[in-house]
């Protein structure tokens, strides 16, 4: 009972970082069409920026809010310059072109940072909680509760605000949209200008957990990719539920089967989830993707 | 028909005729053991980037997972004759065989996806193919590799020897282009690419598009594997990290920066691409004693560039003004002319 609570927190933990990714991977799909390979890039350069602040002697607030402003600034200007021009090209182009952008942002943070993982303070300074035999990292609670928020305040700007309405008529119907004379090549950069915040967010996250390295994007992002795929593709809230699975596969399939081979039951998972519902789990039929 | 198939697909001798020249003269002037050894490399990653390019650039269909398939040659042929004492033949052979089979099963429900969701799947096909080499230590040496893998020799002439095996895979590299180029004159090769165009459009026509999807890339994988064994038999070495995404990434890249339309492509691409690795390697180690995998920032940008402004890849550039050098474009201007003045206009 207590491993199981244990495996239980764990893989909220690791799924909620997922699920920021996934949030940010739905918002660019819908709006744009593309599915950002480079996503989990953004997780990088927020979590390595916010320690670059931090071990210059800026407060951690500070820290976090300039490192998620400059992973934004980064996803609009990759929107920009690589994404804009090609928009209209075929899905192969675009795929390689994100996944360019993705090669050449670890480059850069294998520049800047070099090879070695560094480290970050834990975010809250607290005594690990015990909680029905389960040992809880107040880390853990942290990253839970901003996905809350987050998701919260997502609903808000989404549901309530003028500049989220547009971007929802651009998920519905981009020609309609732009009929309506929203312009859909600034929601476009909007949308990867979000999604890169949301990335920076769940890269610092996860920092004092599992330190951070430059190659530490890109499998945090495929996980994102997987939740949101076994969640399904049209709504925040499958994806962010898709990631929580990811998460708890994970920790059970590490727990009871083995921790080795637990990415590879993920992926199983994932290709068993693409062939027999490829529209996620929780989506009714329609004949996209296969 | 001749004039027709010029007409379509150009003219196939000249350049092979060139290649295979190119090839011969190569070892003549280079001498240096280093960039002898960059342009056997080459050899083996042009059999894995045109089985690549017939499946991207033909068939229209996208795979991140082609190391894997590469990997599986390289550690056939790497257990098969370390453990259990094959023949290298005999062990590349069953590599091909086995990769073929076990791509074609995989093939099936992959290649029912599309775009976005195939690049994923096969993206995770690679990443379980790098977790079980390292997690089935026993037979692969997980994270150490696998060393003591024998070379190849060819009629009781081993091919130690750099010039020998140079000639062995650039004569394998041909008969694979040769093979390459048949196919996309064959009526498969128009197949694939109304494939590439239009799977609905070639469905109706009564075409079984799934066939000929799952076949090419069964092929491609078959040619990985070929590849992966020879990579075995010359490095002598496996290990992990030679087969994870990255290189699936790197294949891509070959593919794509060459040019994904034509399989002539697929060689410039991989010539382009590896050169510049070295040199960038040379130039990042020496001048600004950066460790790691420094090239990656000037692949991706590259890759970027080219697919904004060159979708076509480097191919494109380099054959627009051959043909434009050629007689029969006049021909065709003058009849045009002709075709004007005779009605008058």
């Amino acid at each position: 009972m207590e491993l199981l609570m244990q495996y239980i927190v764990t893989g909220l933990t690791v799924g909620s970082i997922y699920a920021l990714l996934a949030i940010g991977f739905v918002t660019i799909y819908n709006i744009t069409g593309i599915l950002n390979f480079a996503q989990g890039e953004f997780a990088m350069i927020g979590a390595l920026t916010c320690i670059t602040f931090a071990n210059a002697g800026l407060p951690i607030s500070a820290s976090i809010i300039l490192a998620i402003l400059i992973s934004a600034t980064i996803g609009l200007i990759v929107e920009r310059t690589a994404i804009r021009h090609a928009r209209n090209t075929t899905v192969i182009i675009l795929i390689i072109i994100t996944i360019g952008v993705s090669t050449f942002l670890k480059g850069m943070g294998l520049i800047i940072w070099g090879t070695n993982p560094k480290q970050l303070a834990p975010l809250i300074k607290m005594e690990p909680i015990h909680f029905m035999g389960a040992v809880i990292n107040p880390q853990s609670i942290f990253i839970f509760i901003v996905l809350l928020i987050l998701l919260a305040v997502l609903y808000v700007f989404f549901e309530k605000t003028y500049i989220g309405s547009a971007l929802r008529a651009c998920e519905k119907n981009p020609r309609a949209a732009k009929l309506m004379g929203i312009n859909t090549s600034t929601m476009s950069a909007l949308a990867f200008t979000l999604a890169a915040a949301l990335g920076a967010i769940a890269g610092i996250l996860i920092t004092p957990i599992t330190d951070a390295t430059y190659e530490m994007g890109f499998l945090i992002g495929v996980k994102g990719f997987v939740g949101m795929v076994i969640g399904g593709m049209h709504s925040i809230p499958g994806a962010v539920a898709g990631a929580l699975i990811v998460g708890l596969l994970e920790t059970f399939s590490g727990g009871f089967i083995s921790t080795f081979y637990s990415d590879a039951i993920t992926f199983l998972v994932l290709i068993l989830v693409l062939f027999f519902k490829p529209n996620g789990i929780f989506a009714r039929a329609s004949g996209e993707r296969v | 028909m001749s004039k027709l198939e010029k007409i379509l697909y150009g003219n196939r001798l000249k350049p092979i005729l060139f290649l295979v020249g190119l090839i011969l003269i190569l070892p003549l002037v280079v001498k240096s053991p280093y960039i002898f050894t960059i342009l056997i490399l080459i050899g083996i990653y042009s059999i894995v980037s045109l089985g690549l390019c017939l499946l991207i650039g033909y068939a229209g269909q996208i795979s991140l997972g082609h190391a894997a398939f590469f990997g599986i040659g390289a550690y056939t042929s790497g257990v098969l004759t370390t453990s259990f004492e094959l023949s290298p033949w005999i062990a590349l052979t069953i590599g091909m065989v086995t990769t073929f089979f076990i791509a074609y099963i995989i093939g099936i429900p992959i290649l029912k996806l599309k775009g976005h969701f195939l690049a994923l799947a096969t993206l995770g096909i690679n990443i379980i193919f790098y977790i079980l080499i390292l997690g089935l230590n026993q037979l692969t040496g997980g994270a150490a590799g696998l060393i003591g893998i024998p070379s190849l020799s060819l009629f009781g002439v081993p091919l130690t020897d750099k010039l020998f095996f140079y000639f062995f895979v650039w004569t394998a590299a041909v008969l694979v282009l040769l093979l390459s180029l048949n196919i996309v004159r064959s009526h498969v090769g128009r197949v694939l690419r109304s494939i590439h165009d239009s799977e609905i459009a070639t469905e109706t026509l009564g075409v079984k598009v799934e066939n000929y999807k799952v076949a090419i890339f069964a092929l491609s994988a078959a040619f990985a594997s070929l590849a992966g064994s020879m990579y075995a038999h010359y490095i002598t070495f496996v290990a992990p990290p030679t087969f994870y995404i990255t290189k699936s990434i790197l294949f891509l890249i070959m593919v794509m920066v060459g040019g994904a339309s034509s399989v002539w492509g697929a060689i410039l691409g991989t010539t382009v691409i590896m050169f510049l690795n070295e040199i960038i390697r040379f130039v990042g180690h020496t001048y600004f004693g950066i460790s790691g995998e420094v090239e990656i920032v000037v692949y991706g940008l590259i890759i970027i560039l080219i697919m904004m402004f060159l979708p076509k890849g480097l191919i494109h550039v380099i054959s627009k003004p051959i043909q434009k050098l050629k007689p029969k474009k006049k021909v065709s201007v003058k009849a045009h002319k002709d075709m004007i003045s005779q009605k008058g206009v």
